[in-house]
Parts: structure tokens; sequence; C-alpha cells
């Protein structure tokens, strides 16, 4: 730092520096390359050119949104020494199989363009992206320096594409497979880790099926040192357990095996003494398959425990509350509805410091109704969480005082993703629509960024959120609205609005219309199952050159309609990968 | 006053069962100490939604008295059973005007005192069956009082905190169905620390058609509920025989298991596992520390559970005959049993000789 105090005084009398701009380039990149949140170095570059430039060459890390939204050629262009990308695909909704297969978000032609420019690159982090093995091979070849892979709800790849990674990436220190749609062809891609690699930090492969040698992973985790996150899969059992417990104390983030046994092999007190020695827990997960008798456990390592994702394991009421008297430092918190109102009780009574809470449907898709969590269980850990900021709660029933309740009792939500499974239902107390819960929300809730509503609904929930949500950031909508007015409502308000994605609702070609400005400033919109056609959406491309209009047919749609639409800001043109059934107009 | 156990199928014992379960209720209304009201709509007379609310009940329960006859209740001692209103209107008009009690806060010293929670849930009906429908209000008034039953779900919650609402509520969607929906035979399903009156519907489920990507859960999530990790359908990629998950009650348990019984290939481990399952109510709960989510039970109930031999093991078949567990062969068993049910020794006199019979039949 004393030679840049130097050159600053000498550059202060020198002609180079600039007289608007009086931090020298080699003050500012430091300064800037502090800065790590990509909307403020977003903020940085639109000051002036010299800190445009100044920000594009301390930039390491790239957030890429959208794929489509930007080519690689045009990042590349503008960041020279990037360490770290992280790059989204395809719509949200993918996740519930509503974007047909090949649709798109392939990574290999950005990691093609990326190998060239930047041959050092660490960090790959993909969200629904399309990721063949070929691309993982070509990943592993191509960058010597490659540190982390996370791959969160990609599909396309296979173990072999692993066997790939773990071979050749000799500097490995994440690899985070979540929640993909990946071809298991066995366990044996983890033994490919040759003996060398000691750097590993991170390994979750909690969701993959296939069973790995346990003597390769053990002995991968005894010789990686500074491993901090492991998350196994559901095949490693309780035995194996205790054993990579003695090896990796220092973990901070755990996710269990199978957590029960069917023949007792080792005392629950031996396993109980091993959760007891770790001492740095903050995540723990997994859980598969435990009940009373093992769930116990824990309990020795649960107080410095923040985040408990118990989703994989169907707790009832009374296992929960035991489990959570013991949690005192808990900020997040997922379940099954298996634990009923019950348990949510429990959860408002031990859990004052809670932040985040996600109540899963055990059994989403089961033709006879099961009990599951109400809008008791909401409102009761309303009453004991205030710090409650945010929530992703299932549920049957729910009506509009409860979420009143709810609301006021903890006004900071951030996060309200409330989702009443049984397409719209009203409020079952009063029969009325569900507006006023989410009026309530919107109103009580200032700092409010992501939405997502459910049962009946009318405008004027839209109403509501056009008019209160300020804030607002991200919107899901299903099955909801009676007219056009409810999407104009949207489109008229909420000012942050980035990210729409409606499916079946009544809104047609003037409401799509009426958001014309809006959706430049936004990442994207997406329709389907709405009254949209296939000439409303060609007047939007036709007046909005800026944006992809991307509109999806369907063999059973008539052919006039816009059965799938996906709109979204671009500088890169129109995608050249558009498969036959995307229709860019 | 403990509420006897009514088995579904028995039937028989009709009205007096009625009358006990009806005054039961309201002695559980007046002898509820522990139990605080919080009173969510800011409704200012509490004391008095009790007993109203309490006669609506019962003014309901008189215009359905046949149909208490064929309900299965279930509870711990000293905790109420379901009350299904099967009319609908009557039901609401009774009690909509009853000021609804929000969720009564339960009492923390692990009284197990219960009120009846109800709740209406809807159909599973896919969105198109039910836009057609635009009357979402309690306009329907073909519901007789004699026969037909509304889709009401009473729900019940027998842990020692409770929540109870008073109030019984419908869905609209379910008034549409009830014509067509129920039968005599209504069995308490219990699953998770509640219980949920289904009403066998005359629909097959495949009328109730699943929307894509609803409700939006990821794949992953579908499976978690299996029990057995190993137990997938490919083993070394080929395609095994599917799981087989039958439910499993237990008397006096207020939630089902599921096991899945494929993955067993004889009667003892069935029941080494249905023994290790279940034992949780007994011996797990006695050792529980803390208030909250604690279900007591009485001495004299827990020495019938820990007698063990109280119990036995029963199993309805295709036919839907109810049958003790182990009189087939094992294979024969599979083939045809729907669900299991653990039952008080008592209670599976009289079936024995019938699944003896049935045996004999069948070779």
């Amino acid at each position: 730092m004393v030679d840049l105090v130097e050159s600053v005084d000498s550059d202060l009398v020198s002609p180079e520096s600039n007289p608007t701009c009086p931090f020298p380039d080699e003050v500012l990149e430091p300064v800037l390359s502090l800065i790590n949140s990509h909307k403020d170095r977003s903020s940085v570059s639109l000051v002036c050119k010299d800190w445009y430039n100044a920000e594009r060459w301390s930039r390491r890390h790239v957030f890429i949104g959208n794929c489509y939204s930007v080519s690689p050629e045009i990042v590349v262009g503008r960041f020279p020494k990037i360490k770290s990308v992280t790059l989204k695909g395809k719509p949200r909704f993918s996740d519930f199989n509503l974007v047909p297969e090949d649709w798109g978000a392939d990574v290999y032609p950005w990691l093609s363009v990326l190998a060239k420019a930047y041959p050092f690159l660490e960090e790959l982090r993909l969200k629904r992206m399309a990721v063949s093995d070929e691309s993982l091979e070509f990943l592993a070849m191509n960058f010597p320096e490659f540190r982390a892979l996370s791959l969160l709800s990609c599909d396309g790849f296979s173990t072999n594409g692993l066997k790939a990674i773990a071979t050749h990436c000799r500097n490995l220190t994440e690899l985070d497979i979540q929640e993909n749609g990946i071809d298991d062809l066995g366990g044996d891609w983890l033994s490919c880790f040759p003996e060398s690699l000691t750097s590993l930090q991170v390994l979750n492969f909690a969701s993959l099926n296939s069973e790995v040698n346990f003597n390769d992973l053990e002995k991968l985790v005894t010789r990686c040192k500074s491993l901090r996150v492991l998350k196994v899969n559901r095949n490693i059992n309780l035995d194996q357990l205790q054993k990579l417990l003695l090896r990796a104390p220092q973990l901070t983030e755990l996710g269990t095996g199978t957590f029960t046994q069917d023949l007792v092999t080792r005392p629950v007190a031996d396993l109980e003494a091993s959760f007891g020695n770790c001492k740095n827990l903050l995540t723990l997960s997994g859980l598969w398959d435990t009940n009373s008798l093992y769930l116990p456990v824990i309990y020795p390592a649960c107080a410095s425990i923040t985040f408990l994702n118990l989703s994989c394991a169907a707790l009832r009421s009374f296992e929960l509350a035991m489990l959570l008297m013991h949690c005192k430092s808990l900020r997040r918190l997922w379940v099954l509805d298996t634990v009923g109102d019950m348990g949510l009780e429990a959860v408002g009574s031990w859990c004052p410091l809670l932040e985040e809470l996600r109540v899963f449907p055990a059994d989403p898709f089961e033709q006879e109704e099961v009990a599951g969590v109400t809008e008791s269980g909401f409102v009761a850990v309303s009453r004991g969480c205030p710090k409650l900021h945010y929530v992703l709660y299932f549920c049957h029933q729910m009506t509009n005082a409860a979420v009143a309740t709810v609301v006021q009792n903890c006004p900071d939500f951030t996060h309200f993703r409330l989702c009443i499974m049984n397409l719209g239902q009203p409020d079952y107390l009063t029969n009325e629509p569900m507006d006023e819960a989410f009026g309530a929300v919107v109103r009580t809730c200032p700092k409010l960024q992501r939405l997502a509503v459910s049962g009946l609904l009318t405008d004027l929930t839209f109403e509501y959120i056009g008019k209160y949500a300020k804030n607002l950031e991200i919107l899901s909508v299903a099955f909801a609205g009676s007219s056009d007015l409810g999407l104009k409502y949207v489109l008229g308000g909420c000012p942050r609005l980035r990210k729409l994605e409606i499916r079946d609702c009544p809104f047609g070609n003037a409401a799509l219309l009426s958001g014309l400005t809006k959706y430049e400033s936004m990442r994207s919109l997406w329709m389907s199952a709405c009254n949209l056609t296939l000439n409303g959406c060609r007047v939007l491309a036709k007046e909005m050159p800026r944006l992809n209009v991307e509109v999806m047919k369907d063999e059973d749609s008539e052919d006039s309609q816009a059965h799938k639409v996906y709109i979204y800001r671009t500088v890169a043109g129109p995608r050249r990968d558009a498969p036959p059934f995307v229709l860019t107009l | 006053m403990t509420p006897p156990l009514l088995d579904g199928e028995g039937g028989g014992t009709g009205n007096a069962s009625l009358m006990t379960s009806a005054s039961t209720m309201e002695s559980v209304f007046q002898q509820s100490p522990g139990l605080t009201e919080r009173n969510y709509l800011g409704l200012s007379d509490c004391s008095s939604v009790d007993s109203s609310a309490v006669s609506g009940m019962s003014a309901v329960k008189r215009n359905n008295l046949n149909l208490k006859a064929t309900e299965l209740r279930l509870g711990l001692p000293g905790s109420q059973s379901p009350v299904r209103d099967s009319d609908v209107d009557l039901g609401n008009s009774a009690c909509l005007d009853e000021k609804p009690l929000f969720p009564l806060v339960p009492s923390k010293d692990g009284i197990c005192s219960g009120t009846q929670k109800i709740v209406g849930s809807g159909n599973k009906r896919g969105f198109s069956d039910t836009i057609g429908e635009g009357n979402w209000m309690f306009g329907s008034s073909g519901i007789d009082s004699d026969g037909s039953k509304s889709l009401v779900q009473g729900k019940f919650v027998s842990n020692a905190s409770v929540s109870g609402k008073i109030l019984p509520g419908t869905q609209p969607a379910m008034i549409n169905d009830a014509a067509s929906k129920v039968s005599p035979q209504e069995q308490t399903h219990v699953t998770y620390g509640a219980s949920v009156n289904k009403a066998s519907a005359s629909n097959p489920p495949a009328a109730k058609a699943q929307v894509v990507g609803w409700p939006p859960v990821r794949s992953f999530r579908k499976n978690i509920l299996a029990t057995n990790a190993k137990n997938n359908d490919e083993v070394d990629g080929k395609p095994g025989p599917a799981a087989l998950f039958v439910k499993v009650s237990m008397d006096g348990a207020p939630y089902l298991r599921k096991v899945d019984l494929r993955s067993y290939t004889a009667y003892q481990q069935l029941s080494s596992a249905l023994e290790k399952m279940f034992s949780c109510f007994t011996i797990g709960q006695c050792g529980s520390q803390g208030a909250s989510g604690r279900e007591s039970l009485s001495e004299s109930k827990l020495r019938d559970l820990l007698h063990g031999s109280e119990y036995v093991l029963t199993y309805e078949d295709k036919d839907g005959d109810w049958m003790l567990v182990g009189d087939v062969p094992w294979d024969m068993f599979i083939g045809s049993c729907k669900r299991l049910k653990i039952m008080k020794g008592s209670d599976a006199i009289g079936l024995a000789p019938r699944a003896m019979e049935k045996s004999k039949n069948r070779n």
C-alpha cells in the first residue's frame, strides 16, 4: 500500500490523471475489488467510463441470471479476468415439467468460449442448465486450475461426467451436485478421485442414488483435512456415518445418509458421542428414515446448528418438538408437513430466532386427503418467531384471517410463498377468495421481495399487489385472477419487478401488451396456459426488438394459441440454438 | 368420560354410542381446564362461544343420528373423537353465526384434552373440473339429511396440546360432489398427528385429474417417504417388482404408518418391524421430556400396551374382510392384503374362525 500512496501523490501532479476522475486505476481497482455484489458492481460500472473500465478489470466473478440474455462472446469481451462464473438457464417452471426437454440452455457453447478467454477459470456454478457428459469432460480437461463445480437442477449428464471431473481436476475444492436430472450409472465416480487429491472442502452427492465405495469415501474424507461440507446419499448407513464423523469432526455442514438401522450393530450412545464431537456443525440435513430411536443421537450437536433441513425425514410432531428443544440457535428450518400443526407449535415455542421456515408436503400427489399442516400451524409459528422473514408453506387450506395474523406478527417478510395445494381453494371458513390474505401481506410487509400466491384469487389480489408491493422482485402466479385487469395491475405497479411467472390464468393479449415498456427492466416473463395468441405475441415482439419473445408450440393447442410464452430481455438477439418447437417472434 | 373406540365395520353400536359421544362432547368442553383460548378474530366473548358452539354441534348431531354409528373414532383416553357433520348446510347455518374460535392454544402441561378440529379439505380435482362451477358459495341445497353425506372432513388432533376449531368447514367443491360421494362405511384414516375422515369416493381416483406441474414440488421430493432406500424399482438396472405399500393403523394411535410388504419375506420380519414402529407409542412417550407435544397415557392404557399380547395384527383383504395375520402363506398374504391394523385382542374375537373358513374355501 505504501507504493500506491506514493504513486497517488505523483499521479495527482502528473498529466495522466483525469481531472474529472481523481482516482487512478491503481487505486480504483483494488478498492473496487472489494465489492462483491454484482448489483453493486453494475451500479459502479454506470458512474463513468473510468469506473466502468476499472470495474471490468477488477471483476472476478460474473453472474448471468439468464444465459440467453447475453452471449459468451460479449461477456468475455467485457470482463477479461474472470475466475468464477454463475450461469442460470431454463425458466423456473422447468422444475415442474412445464418446459419441454431439449429446450436449450446448453452449457457447452459457453464452455468453449470460456476455455479460450479464461483458461484459469476456477469456479463454475450452474442452475437449470443442460449439461452433457461431454461438457463435463471438456471442463475437466481444459481448465487446469479448476476448483469448484456446483450443479443445481441441471440435467443431461450421467455419473460418467462426474468421473471425468473427479479424475482430472487436481485442485478440486468443491463438488456440489444437487437435485439434478442425472443418469445414475453407478457410484464408481467417487473412486476416481486420485490419492493425491487432498484439497476437497465441499462434497455433496446427497441426491445421487447409487452406492459409492465406502472405503474410498472414508479415505477421501480422511485425507481432505479442509473438508467442511459433506453431504452423503441415502446409501450411507449409520455405521459408516459414524466412521466418517470420526474422520471429519471439523465439518460445518453435514448431510447424513439413512438414519436408522434394521440390525442394531452399534449402540446408540456411540453415535451420540460422535455427534457430540462435531462442535462446529452449522447445518444438518439428510436424516432419511429416521425415527424416535435414532433422532436423539443428533441432540449433542444441535446447540450450534443454524440450519436444519428435515425435508427428507418424515418426522412426527412430538419428534420434532423434542428435537427443537435442543436447537437454540436455529435460524432456518425445513420440514415435511408430517409434523403437523402440533409440530409447528413446537417451532413457535422453541425457535425464537427462526428466520426461515419451509414446510414441504410429504405426499404431494397423494390422491386421498392427508392432514398435513393448516393455517393454525402457520399462525403458531408466527406467534413464536417474530424474526421470520422467509416462508414456503404447502398446505391444503388457509384463511384470510390467519394470513393477516401471520404478517401482523412478522411484518419483516422478504419472501412469502404460500401454496394452497387444492386448486382455486377459497378461505375455507368464510368461503371468500383469498384476496385479503395477500392484500394483508403486501400492505403489511414493505420489504417483500418474493411472493407466490395460490388459492381462489380474483383481480383484487393483483390490484393490491400492484399498489402496495413496491419492493417486489419475483412473483409467481398460478390458477388465479379473473380478467386481464389482474395482470395489468401488476404490470402497472411493482416498480422493482424482475421475474414474473404465470400459469393457467385468464390473462390475454391486452394484458400482455400493457406491460410493453416494463419488460426491458425485467429479467423474464413466463406465461403458460393463459389466453395469449400468436398475434398478440407478434405485436409485442415487433414493438420491443430488444426482447426475445419465444412461443413454445404444443401439439394439443391450436395454431393461433400461444400456449407457453417466455419473454426476456437480451443483448444477444434471438437465440440460434432454439429447437423446432420454440418460435422466436 | 372416555369415549369408546368404535369399530367402523362393526356398525352395531348405533345410537348408544352416539349419545355417549354427544354427551362426552359437551363434557369435554366443560372440562377443559388447561385450554387457553386465543381469539384471533378479535371477538370479545369467548366463553359464550363454547356453549353456543356446543349447542350448535348438538343440534347438528341430532340430525345425523344414523351416521354416527358408522364412524370410526380413534383417540387417546380423555380425548375427543372427531365429529362429522354430514349435513353441510345445517352445519354451516348452525355454526356460522357462532363466532368461530380460531385455534385454541394448547395447554402446556400436557393434558390430553381433545377438542375436535374440523377442517374441510378440498378434492384434488383438476382445475378444469372446478372452473365449470361458477358458484363457490354454499348454495347447494341438494343435500339430503337422511343419507347422502358431503365430504366434510373432520380433523382430530389427539396429541397433548390440541388446537380445536368448533366450526365445521367445508369446501364448495365438495358440496358439488355430495350426492355421489359417500358410502356408509367411512373409515377414519389418521396420519401424522391428525386424523382426517375420508369419504370413500365413488369417483375413482383417475377422475381427479392431476394437473401437470401441480403442486409445484420438485420431482425428487416425490419419493421421500419410500421406507427402504435400497428398495428402488431398479436393481442392477433391471426393473424389479414395485414396492407394495400398505397403511398400518393401530388402535389408540393418532396416525398411520406405511410399510412396504415386499421388503419383508416372512411374517416374523413384518411383525418385528411393526413392533419397532409402534413401540414408540408406549415406551417412547413415557420417556419424553418437556411440555409440548407430549402424549400422556392413562395408567390403565399404558398397562394394556405394555402387556404386549393384548394386541393382534389383522389385515383387510381384497374382499374387504378383516382377517388375522398369519393364517395363510406369506405370498398369498401379500397378494391379498390391502391394509393392516393392530387391534386390541378383545376386538379381534370372531376374526379367527372367518380366516380359517376363507382359506379353506380358497383351497
